[in-house]
């Protein structure tokens, strides 16, 4: 049976040798002290892959992962999360957090109308707040919408 | 006597209106996240610290506010462990054994008000100790050279992997992942690493941005998956009256749990969460009266509340006197001092005595203020306890969001702050301890510049590092630190909470 700590344990090894692969090409310094820039990071990584094989070889019980519907939740969450990071700029405080507000409620509660005035209310709420209260320099809406 | 003018320093700070205020604040926004389930200190502290930056508020002021939030926090975990069995953070755990089945038995009011007693005798006591033993350690700091830095910093990891974790492979590798991140950017030299022409990464990757991703992101995640199902809406509390009977037997135990937690508290790594599993198994296994542990005897709330409090203000010893933190909140808060600018250690006491000694005297009243807060107030706070979690999770996310822009203005920290939210969810489903990934962020740029002063100044020669007492005494301690419980683990197995 595959067991994540298996998965977690090799993801990492392959990782740390990407580390290791990536701390060849790092420059020496005009002025090199004994160990240099590089040493402490082929340390790290040794340490990592000797943890990781603990891992592989002596792996825990399996930790109980979510249904398919509950991870396509988190996974819609990330989607939402991430298009919040790409749109509170262009798009100014309100919108955005509204949307990403709701979304994330309805993720945890699926009840629509408690969603919808979850992010109607977070939105504005902490829009006082962090405008006022706080002093944040956050724009409401983009600039051109107002005329 | 240099106490005294060293607390009139203090006092002098932090009896100002403005400080005042912040303490205030700090405690009852600190009491609010501690009872909220989901939410405990180390998330609480993290989402608030971009916040508190954007105030343009000084150091003093600064670390006044979050340590204010830090112990009410702490006082404030046990309101949820009480009323609903779900500890508000985890050092609270213990206090649902005793706590729960007193408010089933209709006692919820006796158990908050003994609680917050035992919570301030614990808490009040460890900043007078913090206050003594503070400048003693810092002196002794004075002797340490990067040889001796470098093996604290390793005794860190290991006793924090040792004793915080179940896997000692897992918390190695926890503590690699965050050393191998603090390595992004510049060094020492100004050498760029593993940036890739990614200038976003040159200046490195703030640990803020990670830390609010590994506890406040990840815990969002958490919810999702169960829905907030394990939250209780609607609890209802009686009158509060003051137990004089029960708070005046369990004097002894309130004491004892407070040195024991105090003592847990300043070990590095160790924490609130073993203070108080220590103080509840000691008055228990003491007790002559062992079987009602467990069935709501009121010592058993007072024990782990003393202790767990007692812990939180020790964990502030080795944070401020030596840079390296005793639990996974005061490695957030160590991260608050890194990002004002503050280098903790010896020099801090005599460089910025206003810093050290105004942050002392705001805690000593901030207890005061957390005492009134949590036993006359306490009603307040259970309100808070039915904001329903489709709520609460998605204002921490939002929150989250706009602390770290905040900080930088920039989409790209927003981005690398969910992947560490991912991280964190993973790492935290697997039993991976994410304390120690914040600890290595936070102390791996510090950690590998002593082991190259310690090579620099022996010219590469590897003895060096164990070439005093100090030295070789911590290198013993971390291996102890790492191995023992891995033999001990059968006899410290954490009890389960107690089922309805």
């Amino acid at each position: 049976m595959i067991r994540s700590d298996r998965v977690f344990g090799l993801a990492t090894i392959v990782v740390a040798l990407g580390y290791i692969l990536s701390a060849t090409t790092i420059e020496q310094p005009i002025f090199p002290d004994p160990l240099g820039p590089t040493f402490f990071p082929y340390l790290i990584a040794a340490g990592a892959i000797l943890a990781s094989l603990t891992m592989i070889l002596r792996p825990d019980a399996e930790p109980s992962w979510p249904a398919a519907r509950s991870l396509f939740g988190i996974a819609l969450s990330v989607a939402v999360m991430v298009g919040y990071a790409l749109t509170l700029k262009p798009l100014g405080f309100l919108i955005p957090t509204a949307v990403a507000a709701g979304m994330i409620s309805y993720l945890i509660g699926p009840r629509v109308v408690p969603a919808i005035l979850t992010g109607l209310g977070l939105s504005g709420g902490l829009f006082l707040i962090f405008k006022y209260a706080l002093g944040l320099g956050l724009v409401a809406v983009p600039k051109g919408w107002l005329g | 006597m240099e106490l005294l003018s060293n607390l009139a320093i203090g006092f002098e700070v932090a009896l100002s209106w403005h400080t005042l205020m912040l303490a205030v604040v700090g405690c009852f926004l600190g009491t609010i996240i501690g009872a909220l389930p989901g939410l405990g200190p180390s998330n609480g502290v993290a989402i608030l610290i971009p916040l508190a930056f954007s105030l343009g508020l000084d150091a003093t002021a600064a670390l006044v506010l979050m340590t204010s939030v830090y112990y009410g926090a702490m006082y404030g975990g046990r309101i949820s462990s009480i009323l609903l069995n779900i500890p508000g953070d985890e050092p609270a755990l213990m206090t649902t054994l005793d706590g729960y089945p007193m408010a089933k038995a209709g006692r919820a009011g006796d158990a908050l008000v003994i609680s917050g007693v035992a919570s301030f005798v614990g808490a009040f006591l460890a900043t007078i100790g913090l206050m003594l033993l503070a400048p003693t350690l810092a002196r002794v700091a004075y002797l340490f050279g990067p040889a001796e830095y470098f093996a604290l910093y390793l005794l860190a990891f290991c006793t924090l992997g040792g004793l915080a974790s179940n896997n000692q492979a897992k918390a190695a590798l926890a503590a690699c992942i965050g050393l191998g991140i603090a390595m992004v950017g510049q060094d020492t030299s100004g050498t760029p690493r593993f940036v890739h022409g990614n200038l976003h990464l040159l200046d490195g990757i703030d640990f803020l941005v990670a830390i609010v991703g590994l506890f406040a992101v990840s815990e969002v995640f958490f919810f999702i998956e169960s829905h907030g199902k394990n939250t209780a809406i609607g609890v209802k509390l009686g009158k509060i009256r003051i137990p004089v009977k029960d708070i005046v037997d369990s004097t002894w135990t309130m004491l004892r749990s407070t040195v024991i937690g105090f003592i847990a508290g300043v070990l590095p790594g160790a924490g609130a969460s073993l203070g108080s599993f220590l103080a509840y198994t000691g008055e228990k296994a003491m007790g002559r009266d062992k079987d009602s542990y467990g069935r709501g005897n009121p010592k058993g709330v007072a024990a782990p509340e003393a202790g767990n409090n007692a812990a939180a203000g020790g964990a502030l010893v080795p944070m401020l006197t030596l840079g390296v933190p005793g639990s996974g909140t005061t490695a957030v808060l160590l991260a608050l001092l890194m990002t004002l600018d503050i280098t903790p250690g010896p020099t801090l006491f005599t460089e910025k005595p206003e810093v050290v000694w105004g942050l002392i005297a705001s805690l000593l009243i901030a207890n005061f203020v957390l005492l009134f807060m949590n036993v006359p107030m306490v009603k307040l706070f259970v309100q808070i306890l039915s904001v329903p979690p489709w709520v609460l999770l998605p204002m921490v996310t939002m929150i989250s969001f706009v602390g770290i822009y905040s900080l930088s203005g920039s989409y790209f920290d927003l981005l690398l702050m969910v992947v560490f939210g991912i991280l964190g969810y993973i790492c935290r489903k697997l039993d991976i301890p994410t304390v120690p990934i914040i600890l290595g962020i936070l102390l791996g740029g510090h950690m590998e510049d002593a082991l190259r002063r310690a090579m620099v100044l022996s010219d590469g020669d590897p003895s060096y590092l164990f070439s005093s007492g100090i030295a070789i005494g911590l290198w013993i301690a971390a291996i102890a630190g790492f191995v023992a419980p891995m033999f001990l683990r059968k006899f410290i197995r954490r009890p389960d909470p107690v089922e309805d």
